[in-house]
């Protein structure tokens, strides 16, 4: 074993230029941190205010949060890998969620889902989230979201929709500027 | 007539009622509070003197609550594991991470009604003398993060919660704290390890009953949203009067949201036992039939980890006779009475009283594979069998939807299925992820099996006149 030298073990987050937390993030996480005994449980609610702020979790921000909660990176960046909400890498500005789960598949999920991926040219077939080129717009299938009895559902950023068709589908996609 | 019993949704739905504070205590909120902490000390005729919190918690007991989140397990007695002589503080924690596909009723008292949970995470706190607690919600809800953050607020205004609850001497703190996508959250210890900001690998039991070493391994309660409430009515109605609604060891109410093909999908609140699956699927009162010129071909009776229950299937169940002697009765599926236990006796459970409808228009295999395939997606990952079981199930579904089936699929998903389970795994999601495979499978074999050999049939003609099969493919282009 040569101890001198070793190759830099790869690391899938991406780094993010000119990462810099402003004072009402930072205020923000501060208070967060006010609400639990343990700095750590805070994680959570930490990486949904910077992914709040920036759109992604870098490697930075990864960092940034583990010193903030006194805790090592791997603690923040094994949650950003697990918890499908957090997103590693940038997005699209616009991300449609659309219900992919049972009762939504019986209501039409999967056509609705196949009708964003058209009008925007995206693979409907390929895996996990799909960006288009321009950055405008991601469509992904997620798992339930708790809304089985106005079927399909789905949500665009934070607002949700319910029973959507493809003219409502069509209008979602026009209002987003 | 079967009809709703509106007792945690009675005022969510009317015109101009709406999520804030004012509108609440217009409609008599945080009176059952108010009355729970004045309740004087009470002294039994053995001259033993029971303490206010002692009483509510008596008064959980006797009111019969079970748990609407999944288990159905009893409130009152899940309270007393609580290990209150370790001198640790205890934690409560609401199970707001509603997931189970098939369910959206914590998200309609959330969004609409957030003080009634508030209300009644305060009683249940002040009666288990807990400090400090948290509402778990899922992240895929910003709205009702935000709205049950405006509560709290309101409440913290008004010394509703804080220091000194309105005078009694009583402090409380709460805070929401929001997923992040992921459905293993809502297994209570799963939600403890994500709430200490850890990924949600729930944790083996014993030692780890959250009543003795949960959150911070100190005592925990973690109550699932429509319970809670729930405690709320049980103090302002008396847990005699309660106990009154639904049937005999199934009080109460529960909301039932039924999805699918049914005309009306919606949520319902009845009164649990009082109304059969068959009524809350045809009744004008619920889901108002099937769709015209369909018929019934399946129902998943509890969120789609339970069994499912076949169109005509019957149960022999022992019912009370015309007198009052115990007899064994053929029931149809549709006549079962929904509530815990005759869900049970039938061989499912009603789960979070979510009830999937599927018509004849289903592929039933195509079905299982979507029910499948959220559990490959959710499983943890933590125990062998459940990572790579959930994963198998669902890579050979998918093949079976996708016109590589095998006719012995039907035999091979059972075998894995079988194989998950029974005490393989740390958490109940083993249990949760294979129930559907072996009872769809169980029900509708000939489906799987026809589909798989059809499958095979095809390929056999294929290998046999590949000549045919590239003039066909030419043609295609």
């Amino acid at each position: 074993m040569n101890a001198t030298h070793t190759e830099p073990i790869p690391n899938p987050l991406q780094s993010q230029a000119g990462f810099a937390v402003p004072a009402a993030l930072e205020a923000e996480v501060n208070e967060l941190v006010t609400h639990y005994p343990e700095k750590r449980s805070a994680s959570l609610m930490v990486l949904h205010a910077i992914q709040e702020q920036f759109g992604w979790i870098s490697q930075e921000a990864v960092e940034w949060t583990a010193k903030k909660l006194e805790v090592q990176p791997i603690n923040v960046y094994e949650l950003v890998t697990f918890y499908p909400m957090f997103r590693p890498k940038p997005m699209g500005k616009y991300q449609i969620k659309v219900c992919r789960t049972l009762s939504c598949a019986l209501g039409g999920a999967y056509e609705l889902h196949q009708h964003f991926c058209g009008k925007l040219g995206l693979d409907a077939h390929a895996h996990g989230p799909q960006t288009t080129k321009d950055g405008k717009f991601t469509v992904e299938f997620v798992e339930c979201l708790a809304s089985c009895g106005t079927a399909p559902v789905m949500m665009c950023n934070d607002a949700f929709y319910e029973g959507v068709s493809h003219k409502k589908a069509d209008d979602i996609v026009r209002d987003c500027k | 007539m079967p009809q709703e019993y509106k007792l945690i949704l009675k005022y969510a739905d009317e015109p101009g009622y709406t999520p804030d504070l004012e509108c609440y205590l217009r409609h008599g909120g945080y009176e059952p509070l108010k009355k729970a902490l004045a309740l004087p000390p009470k002294t039994l005729p053995d001259g033993k003197t029971l303490s206010p919190q002692e009483q509510i918690r008596d008064d959980v007991k006797i009111s019969g609550l079970r748990g609407r989140g999944g288990a159905g397990f009893s409130c009152g007695l899940k309270w007393s594991f609580v290990d209150r002589r370790s001198g640790k503080p205890i934690y409560l924690i609401c199970n707001a991470d509603e997931s189970e596909p098939g369910t959206f009723k914590d998200r309609q008292i959330m969004h609409k009604d957030p003080h009634q949970l508030i209300e009644g995470m305060i009683i249940a706190c002040f009666a288990n003398d807990v400090h400090l607690a948290y509402i778990y919600i899922r992240g895929e809800m910003p709205e009702g993060a935000k709205l049950l953050n405006k509560a709290l607020a309101e409440a913290r205004a008004k010394n509703l919660l804080g220091k000194n609850i309105l005078g009694s001497g009583y402090d409380l703190e709460m805070y929401v704290h929001r997923g992040a996508g992921a459905y293993i959250c809502g297994e209570e210890t799963g939600l403890i390890e994500s709430l200490e900001g850890k990924r949600p690998y729930p944790r083996i039991k014993p030692p780890y009953f959250p009543a003795i070493l949960g959150l911070y391994m100190c005592p925990t309660i973690v109550n699932n949203v429509e319970t809670l409430c729930n405690v709320k009515h049980i103090v302002a109605m008396g847990a005699a009067e309660f106990a009154k609604l639904g049937t005999p060891n199934n009080t109460g109410t529960r909301i039932v949201s039924l999805s699918g093909h049914v005309k009306r999908p919606g949520y319902y609140e009845i009164e649990i036992g009082k109304v059969t699956i068959g009524e809350l699927i045809n009744d004008p009162a619920f889901g108002g039939g099937l769709r015209d010129g369909r018929k019934l071909k399946a129902v998943i009776p509890g969120g789609s980890s339970a069994k499912v229950f076949k169109a005509s299937e019957k149960f022999k169940l022992k019912r009370k006779g015309p007198d009052g002697q115990m007899v064994e009765q053929d029931v149809d599926m549709l006549d079962l009475p929904y509530d815990f236990d005759s869900l049970i006796a039938a061989g499912s459970m009603s789960g979070s009283s979510a009830i999937i409808v599927m018509d004849d228009s289903v592929d039933i295999v195509e079905a299982l594979a979507n029910v499948a395939e959220f559990y490959a997606h959710e499983s943890c990952g933590q125990c062998t069998p459940c990572r790579e079981g959930s994963l198998w199930m669902s890579k050979a579904l998918h093949r079976l939807t996708h016109g590589e089936g095998r006719a012995s699929d039907a035999d091979y998903l059972v075998k894995i299925a079988d194989n998950i389970p029974g005490g393989r795994t740390i958490c109940a999601f083993g249990e949760a992820c294979s129930w559907p495979v072996q009872s769809f499978v169980a029900k509708f074999k000939d489906e799987f099996v026809a589909k798989g050999a059809a499958d095979e049939a095809r390929r056999v003609k294929e290998t046999a006149a590949p000549e045919v099969e590239t003039k066909l493919a030419a043609a295609h282009h």
